[in-house]
């Protein structure tokens, strides 16, 4: 299902192609990060702090010496595991509420969307603060927090798509031949409401990736000494005056993963309503 | 009109309340309490003590009670007392905060209006043009980038390399001394690189929204009537069609609001500004309930006053709402 509109994406906007390449190699670097060719990322070496760029350490070493460029590829990994738990936990989340709504109607629908405004009214980023700093910030919270603030978007797809699909044909006639509500929902009309979730889901992993970074960069995310693109950017904060390349290289790893997520995520949903083109 | 602010205003408040509740259950919920930061600090405290404490936080009460008595209080906008050791009312410090973040974050706002619109608009009536296939150039980065490290790498650039901007702060310290367009100068230059970097995100944003309203626009039948009675493009352009696109932009404009004070956060954080977002970084490391659960309830309030703000200038730009029928 979702190959065939991969490649209609694609021969749409070619871009498509550059945002899945780059999220496979994403992949592939930090699956294999450990077999990789790399200083160890948590190899302190005293007589090498804070070096500029170099052929053997080429994205530089931060103030204990350690490689910067095996802690990016490290980093990568962190990023990635951030951006699929959470956003697995908002679909979910998502999902499931949105189906009820959009089938059941009338109070549950009211209950449960008034629910989605009170959420989409916070500050998001003031709540997940305040849990995560009152929680033990370690990669399971924010997995989990990122994932509990960021399902409302799903939630509100999936519910639109119940809404027009439960009138359909197939529908009234799976109802007529006696199924049960839990099976019409399940095995009639979610399966037909998956795709615009693929799309929500793969724009959903570029932002919990730059939370993420921006959690760990405020020190209330992933907790050194486990690399992640946020907490090297908070040493090369610490190091403005002197060190650039800390700053440099795990702000542009940021950068071309998100956008590469961006552009895949972007380009299937043109090419599977081109309605939608242009809109977030 | 009025009857419809009414019933907006309506609809805001069990929404407020909603907000306020779910940001009181998360905070008390979660584990441990300011009586245990105090005892970290101060390993001799007795049990005794650290209950006196308890019961004087009103620690001890079940979780509806110490909502309604902050409700209670919150009515005649009393915040509580701060935890940390200044014991200053929280509403002081909030007070303190406030300006400075609504400072930037209304010069942001403007600055993103400002240059959004035009560019927006001028890119719609000129389709895959050079400067359209900027624009989606830069819409693209744009929502990539993390503006935290945007902003370390223009701190090195005008900071450190070129030393033309201060590093942090909002006064210099002999700010006193200064002559009035010194003072002028000295501020514009601590706020110029906050308030670009928080306009950064929703430029990129409200540009490639208001490009998609304008081609929407452009799309309707009295765009084709106003130019087949002869109008110049330009008079098509900018006086029928960027009216009618504006309106869902000022929509989009008000839902902004909470992205905008959850950035403050980290801008503040990286240029050391005194507001609500640093304020709220150190309650919260701190577990200052009250002062955390303050400044959430402001947000909250911010919020929805951005909405209802917007509500009311769509309403008033659109004749079909205020004009009765159904919002």
């Amino acid at each position: 299902m979702m190959q065939s509109h991969f490649w209609r994406a694609v021969r749409q906007n070619p871009l498509t192609l550059f945002g899945g390449v780059v999220v496979l190699l994403l992949f592939i670097v930090a699956l294999a990060a450990s077999i990789l060719p790399i200083h160890d990322p948590y190899s302190i070496d005293a007589d090498a702090v804070l070096q500029a760029p170099s052929l053997r350490h080429p994205f530089g070493t931060d103030e204990l010496g350690r490689d910067v460029f095996s802690r990016a590829i490290y980093g990568a990994r962190i990023s990635l595991w951030v951006g699929f738990v959470s956003v697995g936990i908002a679909i979910v989340i998502g999902t499931s509420l949105g189906s009820v709504a959009g089938y059941y109607g009338g109070w549950v629908d009211a209950l449960i969307m008034r629910f989605v405004d009170v959420m989409l009214c916070f500050p998001t980023f003031f709540l997940i603060l305040a849990v995560i700093a009152f929680l033990e910030p370690n990669i399971g919270t924010i997995m989990a927090i990122i994932g509990l603030t960021g399902w409302m978007g799903v939630c509100r797809l999936v519910r639109a798509e119940f809404l027009s699909l439960k009138e359909r044909d197939f529908v009234q006639s799976a109802r007529a031949l006696g199924v049960g509500n839990r099976r019409i929902i399940m095995r009639h009309i979610l399966p037909n409401s998956l795709t615009p979730v693929m799309v929500a889901a793969i724009l959903g992993i570029a932002g919990a990736i730059l939370t993420e970074s921006a959690l760990s960069f405020l020190g209330i995310g992933v907790q050194p000494p486990t690399p992640s693109w946020g907490n090297i950017l908070t040493s090369g904060k610490d190091n403005i005056q002197i060190a650039w390349w800390l700053s440099l290289f795990p702000g542009l790893a940021i950068l071309i993963t998100v956008l590469s997520y961006n552009l895949l995520g972007e380009g299937l949903r043109d090419a599977l309503d081109p309605r939608l083109r242009g809109s977030r | 009109m009025a009857s419809y602010l009414i019933r907006r205003i309506l609809t805001l408040i069990p929404l407020f309340f909603g907000i306020t509740l779910i940001s009181f259950a998360v905070i008390h919920l979660a584990p441990g309490s300011p009586v245990d930061v105090l005892a970290d600090l101060n390993p001799k405290m007795t049990a005794e003590a650290k209950e006196r404490l308890i019961s004087y936080y009103g620690l001890d009460k079940p979780l509806h009670e110490r909502y309604l008595r902050w409700l209670g209080r919150f009515v005649s906008l009393d915040f509580g007392v701060s935890f940390s050791a200044d014991r200053r009312p929280v509403l002081d410090k909030i007070k303190e905060a406030l300006p400075i973040t609504i400072l930037i974050e209304a010069l942001s706002l403007l600055l993103i209006l400002i240059v959004a619109i035009p560019i927006g608009a001028y890119s719609a009536s000129h389709p895959y043009s050079a400067f359209d296939k900027s624009l989606t150039i830069f819409v693209y980065v744009g929502f990539a980038v993390p503006t935290f490290w945007l902003a370390l790498l223009l701190l090195i650039l005008f900071s450190v390399q070129l030393e033309w901007l201060p590093i942090s702060g909002i006064k210099s310290l002999d700010y006193a001394r200064l002559s009035l367009a010194g003072k002028l100068w000295d501020t514009s230059s601590h706020l110029i690189l906050p308030v670009l970097l928080s306009a950064f995100g929703g430029l990129a944003g409200l540009s490639r929204y208001m490009r998609g309203s304008m081609l929407e626009v452009m799309r309707q039948e009295y765009i084709t009537a106003a130019r087949s009675k002869g109008l110049s493009e330009r008079e098509v352009v900018y006086k029928h069609a960027l009216r009618n696109a504006l309106l869902p932009v000022v929509t989009v404009l008000g839902l902004s609001v909470p992205g905008l004070i959850g950035g403050s956060v980290i801008f503040e954080q990286i240029f050391a500004i005194p507001g609500m977002g640093r304020l709220f970084y150190t309650g919260v490391m701190s577990r200052d309930y009250p002062l955390v659960m303050g400044i959430l309830t402001i947000g909250a309030f911010l919020t929805l006053l951005g909405n209802l703000l917007a509500d009311i200038s769509y309403a008033l730009v659109d004749p079909r709402i205020r004009k009765g029928g159904r919002g």
